[in-house]
């Protein structure tokens, strides 16, 4: 009986004590949009820096806005910014603030899987609302068909996906629909977690693509990198000025371009629907939220260590991943932003 | 023969042929599932899934040996923190509780059985990791424990009291206390049982995700000591699985038929110790 | 001393018994029995406590409204427990008849050795974890549906609101289907263990009567177990209920309610799975949450119903026979 009850608390002591000397362990939650990117960067981070890991979990930006605020990760990131009551909330929790590090520049596109067609269709901001709203439900509907002459567009009923979780690939999605639809903007607004009108919930970004590529008629949102990675068609998206852009590095950055001379100092900014011929209109920053005191001195010094690397050397990675890198005022204003963590 | 009965006789052989026929097909369900996990995970299954961690987002060449530690770490935990509790609380039930109390326990051990999996780990979260701070594996551990604790419960108690009332008597008469009784005679008579309860309910918490989601959430590196979020087996499998990668699908065949094979060897070694019978062991 | 016929207990001083660890043995399973008791307690006042905000701000409305908007912060648990019950409605549909004609062979027909071989591969079908026939559902199952089950049901039976829609292939059915390999094992177990218990005297009278093998299972033995077997089917439904990996995998993430079975759904289980790590805001946690307790009530009122249901089955079986 006695050997039975010590070697597990034996192999328990172990386990415990192993792996425990050294290392630096930091969680971080949040944002599956740029979590392509962000898995690279703290991959390559932590071969640089072999003591220090990064342990990311891409929950979505409502989770890693949550969880933030709870204390349970030791910094959060999300592309759609905090709004002024979850800052409150975090504030009051904490008694310090929490701070917005713009990362990359990313674009949501409309993935689409519909049998037969492999061309890039051309979606106007109407016929985007129509089909999300439920209006619009045939992929053969003169609001899509009519931008698309030459198409083979077939008859088929169109199945939206959307996230089930909250977003903030949502959030950039549905500002953008709010922007250019007065129909979305009243029946359902602007938000991580929005009362979709119809369609399948898929889990983050790699849940709607998953949906995407198993679905045949199916459209949704998705950051640009996944639909390129899954070889998957996407459509071009009419800005502002009435040009039908594709999802690129020039078309996002020329959309952060007017923002970027005009940051604001919490660095949050929409970009969605921006004025200029080359802007792609769905495009976002992408943020990592950071609290303004960290207790602990090596989480701080690594942390700050991280973002310094990130504005800099980390920029190099962006672009091979689908996302633009920062506009160079951006990171010059973030280098400094840097020491108001304490 | 009249016509009546020879349509009955019809009946009554045609049905029951349907009634083989539902067996049959209930159980080739089993080789089914087995035999779709072989078919697309074996291929999977090499030296890098064992051994090397997950790579980024998009790159080919990872694998789960975080994740199997994992799971076995909370799975070791979860067994010590559930046994004890269980198998205790057993021998409370079978030797030394009265009516009223045996009812009580019984109930609770009941009703925890029946508590959704999902809402344990709302318990969990709401107990280990908002308090603290953290995801950790204890608190994963702490919840998969708590699901062991009924089944050791339930099987302790009535394994003990099925050892015969003979034994115990002369151990008694032999001027054993009723501690020593139970501590070298009883237990021993039934530990076959108690031992197949602790390796199913072993089996039964490998493979729950659902109360990880929100207690041990998740790593993508080796987690240290006990404190930290850590990756298992069947989270890793669920995130997989949704993904869009077919690398990462090939992941999640191959650990599932992993995970799976560890399930069924543990239940087929539980209920072979089982029907070996009951003995006491020569000493 | 002298032998006694109530429960063994030693007759010898106190101080002798504490020496020999009896009290103190006494003591400490005491203590960990008590723990499983207060572990549960705590459990239900954690859950009862963590809700309170929905509770005061909705009431019962909670359960009757359709909405689900975390930006409004307006909530209904209706369109879950929809989900819910016809996931298991359509689960037990599929499963009862399979579940007990299964049982009828493994306790009527088939010899011993045959009867209990398949029991020990139907008792391995129940240790299948969740998550692997998740896994299964995504791949195997929902493609299945998409293109040939869905259709083919469309075809032959899409004048009936249940069958309408489009295809996706996840939803309503799929996870019906999906729970209903999941709960085939429990209500099979139990039945055959039910129907084991019926006393052969009713068999042999029915026999004896000039039915045929299959009408004095039919009209006799199975009405005599009947109790029993009602409850192991509350069992599999509270099994069903609870069940989520599997059904947050193909169920297709929506709150929606609406009578076609191909159409995306959303369960209690589910939603708490995909929403809890990201429910920001109090009130909207505490609403899963809440979601959570009503999803614990429900299974505890069917749990507590089966057994009711099954002890007074294998008692009237005993009394029965004792005639």
């Amino acid at each position: 009986m006695k050997r039975v009850v010590l070697i597990p608390l034996f192999a328990l002591a172990l386990c415990g004590l192993v792996w425990a000397q050294g290392t630096l362990s930091i969680n971080a939650a949040g944002a599956t949009f740029p979590y392509p990117i962000y898995s690279k960067w703290f991959d390559v981070y932590h071969k640089a820096h072999s003591n220090i890991e990064i342990n990311y979990q891409s929950i979505g930006s409502g989770g890693g806005i949550k969880q933030v605020t709870e204390g349970t990760v030791d910094f959060g990131a999300s592309d759609g910014p905090m709004n002024d009551d979850q800052i409150k909330e975090f504030t009051q929790k904490h008694g310090f603030g929490i701070l917005h590090f713009p990362t990359v520049l990313g674009a949501a596109v409309p993935a689409y899987n519909i049998p037969g067609v492999t061309a890039t269709l051309n979606f106007t901001p109407a016929a985007l609302a129509g089909i999300f709203l439920g209006k619009i439900t045939k992929w053969n509907d003169p609001a899509i068909a009519g931008e698309n002459k030459g198409v083979n567009l077939p008859a088929n009923d169109i199945i939206v996906v959307h996230r089930a979780d909250g977003s903030g690939t949502t959030y950039c999605w549905t500002d953008y629909l709010s922007k250019v639809s007065e129909e979305w903007k009243s029946k359902v607004g602007t938000g991580t977690s929005v009362r979709w009108p119809v369609g399948l919930g898929g889990k983050g970004n790699e849940g709607v693509m998953g949906v995407i590529k198993e679905q045949p008629n199916a459209v949704g949102y998705v950051e640009l990198i996944y639909a390129i990675q899954n070889h998957t068609p996407y459509g071009n998206v009419q800005n502002s000025s009435g040009v039908f852009v594709k999802a690129s590095l020039a078309g996002v950055s020329a959309a952060a371009a007017g923002a970027a001379k005009h940051m604001p100092d919490d660095f949050r900014v929409s970009i969605t629907n921006a004025p200029g011929k080359d802007v792609y209109p769905i495009s976002t920053f992408t943020w990592l939220l950071i609290p303004q005191k960290i207790s602990d001195s090596a989480k701080r010094a690594a942390i700050t260590g991280f973002l310094k690397w990130m504005i800099t050397d980390g920029q190099q990675y962006c672009e091979a991943l689908a996302y633009a890198k920062l506009p160079k005022e951006v990171a010059a204003k973030e280098l400094k932003a840097i020491s108001k963590v304490q | 023969m009249s016509g009546r009965l020879r349509w009955r006789k019809f009946v009554s052989g045609f049905m029951l042929a349907m009634t083989g026929v539902c067996a049959l097909v209930t159980v080739s369900v089993l080789f089914f599932v087995l035999g779709d996990l072989v078919v697309h995970g074996g291929t999977s299954i090499n030296w890098n899934f064992f051994t090397k961690l997950p790579a980024p987002v998009g790159e080919t060449g990872g694998g789960m040996a975080n994740a199997i530690v994992g799971s076995a770490k909370l799975l070791l935990l979860a067994s010590l923190i559930g046994v004890p509790i269980g198998f205790l609380g057993g021998v409370y039930l079978a030797e030394f509780s009265g009516s009223t109390a045996a009812f009580i326990v019984r109930y609770a051990g009941d009703l925890l059985n029946g508590v959704p999996s999902i809402v344990i780990g709302i318990f969990a979260y709401a107990m280990l990791v908002l308090p603290f701070k953290h995801f950790s594996t204890i608190a994963g551990s702490f919840a998969l424990g708590l699901m062991m604790v009924p089944i050791i419960l339930r099987s302790t108690e009535e394994f003990l009291n099925g050892v015969p009332r003979a034994l115990r008597e002369g151990s008694m008469a032999l001027g054993a206390s009723k501690w020593k009784t139970i501590q070298a005679v009883v237990i021993p008579a039934a530990y076959r049982g108690i031992l197949t309860a602790i390796l199913l309910a072993f089996a039964r918490v490998a493979g729950e995700t659902a109360p990880l989601l929100f207690t041990a959430l998740g790593n993508r590196y080796w987690s240290h000591g006990w404190n930290e979020p850590t990756a298992s087996l069947p989270v890793v499998i669920y995130t997989y699985a949704l993904s869009p990668y077919d690398d990462w699908h090939r992941q999640a065949w191959a650990a599932g038929l992993v995970l799976l094979g560890l399930i069924l060897v543990i239940n087929i070694v539980a209920r072979a110790i089982l029907s070996r019978g009951i003995s006491v062991p020569r000493s | 001393m002298t032998p006694s016929a109530g429960p063994i207990v030693g007759s010898r001083s106190f101080l002798s018994r504490l020496r020999e660890g009896d009290e103190i043995a006494h003591l400490i399973t005491f203590l960990f029995a008590a723990s499983v008791v207060l572990v549960t307690l705590l459990l239900v006042f954690v859950l009862w406590q963590q809700s309170v905000l929905p509770r005061h701000k909705f009431g019962f409305a909670f359960f009757f409204t359709r909405v689900w908007d975390p930006i409004s912060e307006d909530f209904g648990a209706l369109p879950f427990i929809y989900g819910t019950i016809v996931t298991t409605v359509v689960a037990l549909l599929i499963s009862v008849p399979l579940g007990l004609g299964a049982a009828i062979f493994l306790a009527e027909l088939a010899p011993q050795r045959i009867s209990d071989t398949l029991q020990f591969f139907i008792d391995l079908l129940a240790a299948v974890p969740s998550v692997i026939y998740g896994l299964l559902g995504i791949f195997i199952v929902v493609p299945l549906m998409r293109t040939v089950i869905e259709p083919a049901l469309k075809d032959t039976l899409g004048f009936l609101p249940f069958f309408q829609g489009p295809a996706y292939g996840v939803g309503f059915l799929t996870a019906g289907i999906v729970l209903a390999i999941m709960i085939v094992p429990y209500i099979i177990s139990v039945s055959r263990e039910i129907l084991l218990a019926v006393p052969r005297e009713q068999r042999e009278a029915a026999l004896a009567l000039g039915s045929t093998r299959w009408e004095s299972t039919w009209k006799v033995v199975i009405p005599f177990a009947r109790t029993g077997i009602m409850g192991s089917i509350f069992l599999a439904m509270a099994r069903a209920l609870g069940e989520t990996m599997a059904v947050a995998m193909v169920i297709g993430n929506t709150p929606t309610i609406s009578a076609s079975l191909f159409s995306p759904g959303y369960s209690i289980a589910a939603v708490i799975a995909n929403e809890f790590t990201e429910a920001t805001g109090d009130l909207y946690l505490q609403a899963l949450v809440e979601l959570g307790l009503v999803l614990f009530i429900l299974t505890f009122i069917l749990n507590g119903v089966a057994r009711l249901l099954i002890v007074l089955t294998t008692q009237k079986g005993s009394r029965t026979a004792q005639v």
